[in-house]
Formats: structure tokens, C-alpha cells, sequence
């Protein structure tokens, strides 16, 4: 029996009363984004945030609750960001958007600095983290040490370590966005052992089709079908119908978890549209009828 | 040779010293007093009896004290910083029929702006820059560019909740920028520069951005010179596709990668007039005249002096007000200085040799 559960894949917009507390206590510029090392009243900011999005996401009544990221100054490359061996340099570009993020460049042997442990233990009630998959951190920095670029083969055994990593009763996704991922790729990271793989339908939903059907996919699926990047709301029933579009075009796939999430992150969206998206994911499940 | 401009002349001042003419202005926005970021915060502030009227007194004392800034630092053409103007998109959206405000998105680290959302048929409402330029005109003592932003960065820095695409958006604002350029023109406007830094984010776009520029062009009459900003991209991947756009003028950032695009302007021959970005925006260092004369020089490898344009990489708001000053003084004595060195032949222009 497939069980459809609904959640997001993280990075939230930071509550707008945080958003000038923050700009107050920490300033404008690039010097003045997160270090890993904050303290006193700046903390308390980010624990209120926190707690906050905690709340919007109980209140809405999704099945998984993400603490929001709402530290992560620089989108997926903040692990990098706040590591003792790595400097970063100027504001670059963030993928295709009109947002930026300090350019991490990785100066030393990259060790485990436990800042997103830290930031998970302080969250009560969170039950599911968001990470940087390596291939994204590795694309996202500039490498002075290892000399050594990514390649596809190595993403797919680089999330095996990171899923191999953690306990069997955790369930692992590989969300990817921006799009369809290109076949080669996709083929590899079938080979990666984790339980399912997440979608990009807004960008891309035809070649994403093509892909599960030739290569198959894990035994649970996320499916991105609620917008991260345009205000524009779906409706519960909206969500319901492209889950089903999906499900009616794969016959051959039987889920034992269907993940209703968003596109993309979200931080992208005014807070009262992301609330608004949030309220619609958590009321889709109930709408879809399999 | 293609001939220069038939646009330019008519902004050379009647007294200039010398036969050659470097035209100096500048992209657009301007540090704002602090005293006006204050009015501001009075104004949204219900506990003062600062009113909207006080605002609007403060607003136009700074439109007159930056526009008389540029007429000291001695530009042939100013404009008045932008100094009405909160952002360059929703100052726009504000005054477009079919837009919706939601609240601040960030841009990066602690900056956010309110990115709107266009939820139904945009449609042109009131006019946006005329008060503006009216104003500007009133208080200057030469002739004034307006600014405006383009319609495809007004399409790809908001949501789009109502077009198919984000195109279909470009396209119909395009519309409503011809309407306002119509109004600037019959207000007496002469220079007209639409700014699309988005189109450096999505170089492969420049289609659409040339299919707004039709739009724009549409009924403008000829004597009315045209000009398209762009800013921080990769110039190889819209030249020489931009020389079949509608305008005269192309202003583009090159101080800040210290020339090193300026290679792609020159094959196949640049046939329009460059707008040479010669200070960079984004270091409070001021550049001296010698260093500005030499990036000033720099420009003739791709245009002849006739059809080369003196001018900042980029808006100049970010840079502390003392600095922004200092270099657009210190960029109009070097292109004097060049114009006078070019009359008395002691400048080799790599172009003249055609």
C-alpha cells in the first residue's frame, strides 16, 4: 500500500521579523554573514526563527518537519561557508538565479565541524534534515587543495557514503532540481543506495518521466510538483492531480512512499506565499487517490 | 567607417573647448543623502507628523542637490540619481496595472527587495518618469538622459503569475516601456537608456531582449537617442547578436574585469556608438585621471572618438557619496584631457587606421 506523505526539501525564507532583527545585528555586507560561531542575542534570533517554522509546519500538518536552514546564509554551500579550511571570497552567483552566495573556496582536508549537528539538536520536533548532496557542494565551491573535480560515477558513490552513514530505519532522498537529471547521471545515481530519488516536475516533467521509465527508480519516490519559485498557489486538489499524472505514467512502478514536496527550496518566496504553499502540501495527501 | 551617430551632436555643449567630443554622463542611480534615507523612515513612521508632503519636499531637494552634482562634476549629460526611485524594479511595479506586492525576498546574505508578482494583464496606468524628468530638466543646466529599466528585467526579476511565459511578460511590458518613452519624448526627452542587467544571467535571451527593444523603438523618432545598459555578464554570448537592436548606444560595464572583454567587441567591427564603462563601481578606490585617460584609450580599440561615450561601469549607489563624486570628476577631467590630446594629434587611435 502506498503511503503519501507530505514535506518540502528545506531552505526557508527567514520569518520577516527575523529577516530585520538579523539585518540589524549582523549588517549588509559579505563580511558580516555567518561564521559558525554565534552567540548571545543572535542566537536567540535564530532559535525564535526557528521554532517559529517549526510551528508553521506543525500548524499546516505536514508528515516531515525540517528546522528551515534559516542560518544558511549562503543556500546549499553554508556547510562550506562556516569550515575553518575554507576561505570565502566574493558574492558569485547561485546557479541560474538572480541570488548570490559567498564563492566557498576549499583551502584544506575538509573534517567533520558538526555545525549542522549543532543546529539539529537545537530544533525540538524536527524530524527530517536537509543536506548538500556532495555533487552540489562540490559544484558550488572552488577547490584549492584536492585537485580533483567531480565526476558523475563519483557523485553516485559519494552519496553512498553519506547514506551509508546513517541508521537503516532513516530513510534517505536524493532530492535534485533544475530541471530533468541528464540520463548519464541519472543511470549512476541509480546505482547509489538510498530509498528514493526527487523529482523536478515544474521544471521539467517529460524528461523526468523518460528517465523512470527507462531506468527504473527506488522504491519510494519524491515528487517535486508544488512551484518553490513563482507566488503563483496550487490548491490541495492541484497536488493531488499532478501526483496522480505522475503515478498514471509510471505503471510499471509500485511506491511504498510517495514524498509530495516542493520543486526547489524555498526561501525563494514572500513569507505569507510559502505559508500559503506549505498549507496546500500538507492538505494534498489527503486529496490523492491512488 | 560606419558614419558616427546623427544622435550625439546635439549634446555637445555650445562652448566645448575642443573639436573632438567625448560625451560624459553616467548609467543612472546615486548614493542618496543619508538626511533622505531618514525622511523615509520619518514618513513610514505614525508617531511623527512627518507627512507625505514633507516627503515629497525632501525628495525633491535631493533630486535637486545630486543633479546639481552632476552638473558640477561637469557632465554633458546628467541625470538625477535616481533619487526617487527605491529599486529599479519596484519602482516600476508600483506604477503598473496587474502587479502585487507580498513582502521582501532575499537577494543574498541579510538583502532583500520586494519582488512582485504580476497576477493579471500588466497595463500602463500613470505615467512613470515624466514628473521626473520634468523636475531633472528644470533643475539642470544641460541636457538630461532618462533611465529606465527594460522590460525583460522588469519580467525576470518579478514572479509571473498570469503570462505562459516569461517572454509573453517582456513583451507586453516592452509595450507599456514604448508608451512611457512616447510621453518622456513628448516632454522633450532626448536620451533614453533602457537598463537589462537580467539579460547577463540569461545571455541566451537576447532575442527576446532585441524583440522588447522593437517594441520600444516603435514610433521614437529618430533624433532621440536610444541606449541599452548592460552590466557583469559574458559579452560573448550576445555579440555581435546586439548590433541589430533598434538603439544607438550601447553602455556596458568593462572597467571591472580591467578590459578583459573588450577583445570581443572588436571582430566583427562594433557599428554602433560604446558607452565605455571606465571607473569601477564596486571599489571605493578612486581612480585617477591618468588611469581613467588610459581606460578612456582603451575604448578606441573598438569605436572611433566620435562614437565613444565616457560613463561609470554601473550605477553608482552602492559606492560611499564622497567617492561617487570623486570619480565622476575625476572621469570628466580625463575625457577633456584625452579630447584635448586627440585634437592635438598626441593620441594614437587604434582604430584610425581603417
Amino acid at each position: 500500500m502506498t503511503e503519501v506523505l507530505a514535506t518540502t526539501p528545506g531552505l526557508f525564507p527567514l520569518p520577516d521579523r527575523a529577516k530585520s532583527a538579523l539585518a540589524d545585528l549582523k549588517g549588509h555586507q559579505k563580511d558580516d554573514l555567518i561564521d559558525g560561531e554565534e552567540t548571545g542575542e543572535l542566537l536567540e534570533v535564530y532559535d525564535r526563527a526557528r521554532r517559529d517554522v517549526i510551528e508553521i509546519q506543525t500548524d499546516a500538518g505536514l508528515d516531515r518537519i525540517v528546522d528551515g536552514q534559516l542560518r544558511w546564509d549562503d543556500m546549499l554551500a553554508h556547510p562550506l561557508c562556516v569550515h575553518d579550511r575554507v576561505e570565502t571570497r566574493g558574492i558569485v552567483r547561485y546557479y541560474d538565479n538572480n541570488n548570490f552566495y559567498r564563492e566557498p573556496v576549499v583551502r584544506g582536508e575538509l573534517t567533520y565541524d558538526g555545525d549542522i549537528a549543532a543546529e539539529l539538536d537545537g530544533a525540538a520536533g524536527v524530524d527530517q534534515a536537509v543536506l548538500p548532496g556532495p555533487y552540489s557542494l562540490c559544484d558550488l565551491a572552488t577547490d584549492e587543495h584536492y585537485g580533483d573535480d567531480g565526476e558523475d560515477r563519483r557523485a553516485s558513490d559519494a552519496i553512498d557514503a553519506v547514506a551509508g552513514a546513517v541508521p537503516v530505519d532513516t530513510d534517505v532522498v536524493v532530492h535534485t532540481y533544475w530541471g530533468a537529471i541528464p540520463e548519464k547521471p541519472y543511470a549512476h545515481l541509480m546505482d547509489a543506495a538510498v530509498d528514493a530519488i526527487g523529482f523536478d516536475l515544474i521544471a521539467d516533467h517529460e524528461q523526468t518521466i523518460y528517465n523512470i521509465q527507462e531506468y527504473g527508480t527506488k522504491p519510494s519516490v519524491a515528487l517535486g510538483v508544488v512551484d518553490g519559485k513563482n507566488t503563483l498557489g496550487e490548491s490541495p486538489e492541484e497536488i493531488a492531480e499532478r501526483i496522480e499524472w505522475v503515478l498514471d505514467n509510471l505503471p510499471a512502478e509500485s511506491f511504498e512512499t510517495v514524498y509530495a514536496t516542493a520543486n526547489t527550496e524555498l526561501f525563494y518566496l514572500p513569507v505569507n506565499k510559502f505559508e500559503a504553499k506549505l498549507e496546500a502540501l500538507a492538505a494534498a495527501p489527503a486529496e490523492v487517490e491512488l | 567607417m560606419s558614419p558616427p551617430s546623427d544622435t550625439r551632436e546635439q549634446f555637445r555643449p555650445p562652448e566645448h573647448p575642443t573639436e573632438h567630443f567625448l560625451m560624459t554622463t553616467v548609467v543612472g542611480s546615486y548614493p542618496k543623502p543619508t538626511w533622505l534615507n531618514r525622511a523615509k523612515d520619518l514618513a513610514e513612521d505614525d508617531d511623527h507628523d512627518f507627512d507625505d508632503g514633507d516627503l515629497g519636499e525632501a525628495l525633491d531637494d535631493a533630486a535637486r542637490t545630486i543633479t546639481d552634482e552632476h552638473v558640477r562634476a561637469g557632465l554633458d549629460v546628467v541625470v538625477d540619481g535616481e533619487m526617487r526611485r527605491n529599486e529599479m524594479v519596484e519602482y516600476f511595479a508600483h506604477r503598473i496595472d496587474g502587479y502585487e506586492f507580498n513582502g521582501p525576498v532575499k537577494v543574498w546574505g541579510h538583502n532583500y527587495f520586494d519582488k512582485p508578482s504580476v497576477v493579471e494583464a500588466v497595463g500602463y496606468d500613470e505615467p512613470w518618469l515624466v514628473d521626473e524628468f520634468a523636475f531633472t530638466t528644470g533643475v539642470a543646466t544641460g541636457p538630461v538622459k532618462v533611465p529606465i529599466t527594460g522590460p525583460y528585467t522588469l519580467a525576470s526579476w518579478s514572479f509571473n503569475e498570469h503570462y505562459d511565459s516569461e517572454a509573453e511578460v517582456a513583451y507586453e511590458l516592452a509595450d507599456l516601456v514604448n508608451e512611457e518613452v512616447r510621453r518622456l519624448v513628448e516632454a522633450g526627452a532626448r536620451y533614453i537608456q533602457i537598463d537589462e542587467p537580467a539579460l547577463a544571467t540569461t545571455p541566451g535571451d537576447h532575442a527576446i531582449v532585441g524583440e522588447c527593444l522593437e517594441h520600444i523603438a516603435d514610433g521614437v523618432p529618430e533624433d532621440v537617442r536610444l541606449g541599452l545598459h548592460v552590466c557583469y555578464g559574458d559579452y560573448s554570448r550576445i555579440y555581435p547578436e546586439i548590433l541589430d537592436m533598434p538603439v544607438d548606444e550601447y553602455d556596458l560595464e568593462l572597467a571591472n574585469g580591467e578590459y578583459d572583454q573588450l577583445e570581443v567587441f572588436t571582430e566583427p567591427e562594433f557599428t554602433k556608438d560604446l558607452a565605455l564603462g571606465v571607473v569601477d563601481v564596486h571599489t571605493g578606490e578612486v581612480e585617477t585621471v591618468e588611469e581613467i585617460k588610459d581606460n578612456i584609450t582603451r575604448g578606441f580599440e573598438v569605436v572611433p572618438p566620435e562614437r565613444l561615450t565616457v560613463s561609470p561601469d554601473c550605477g553608482m549607489k552602492l559606492l560611499p557619496r564622497e567617492i561617487a563624486a570623486r570619480k565622476m570628476e575625476n572621469m570628466v577631467q580625463a575625457a577633456r584631457e584625452v579630447e584635448a590630446e586627440l585634437d592635438a594629434g598626441e593620441i594614437d587611435v587604434g582604430f584610425a587606421g581603417e
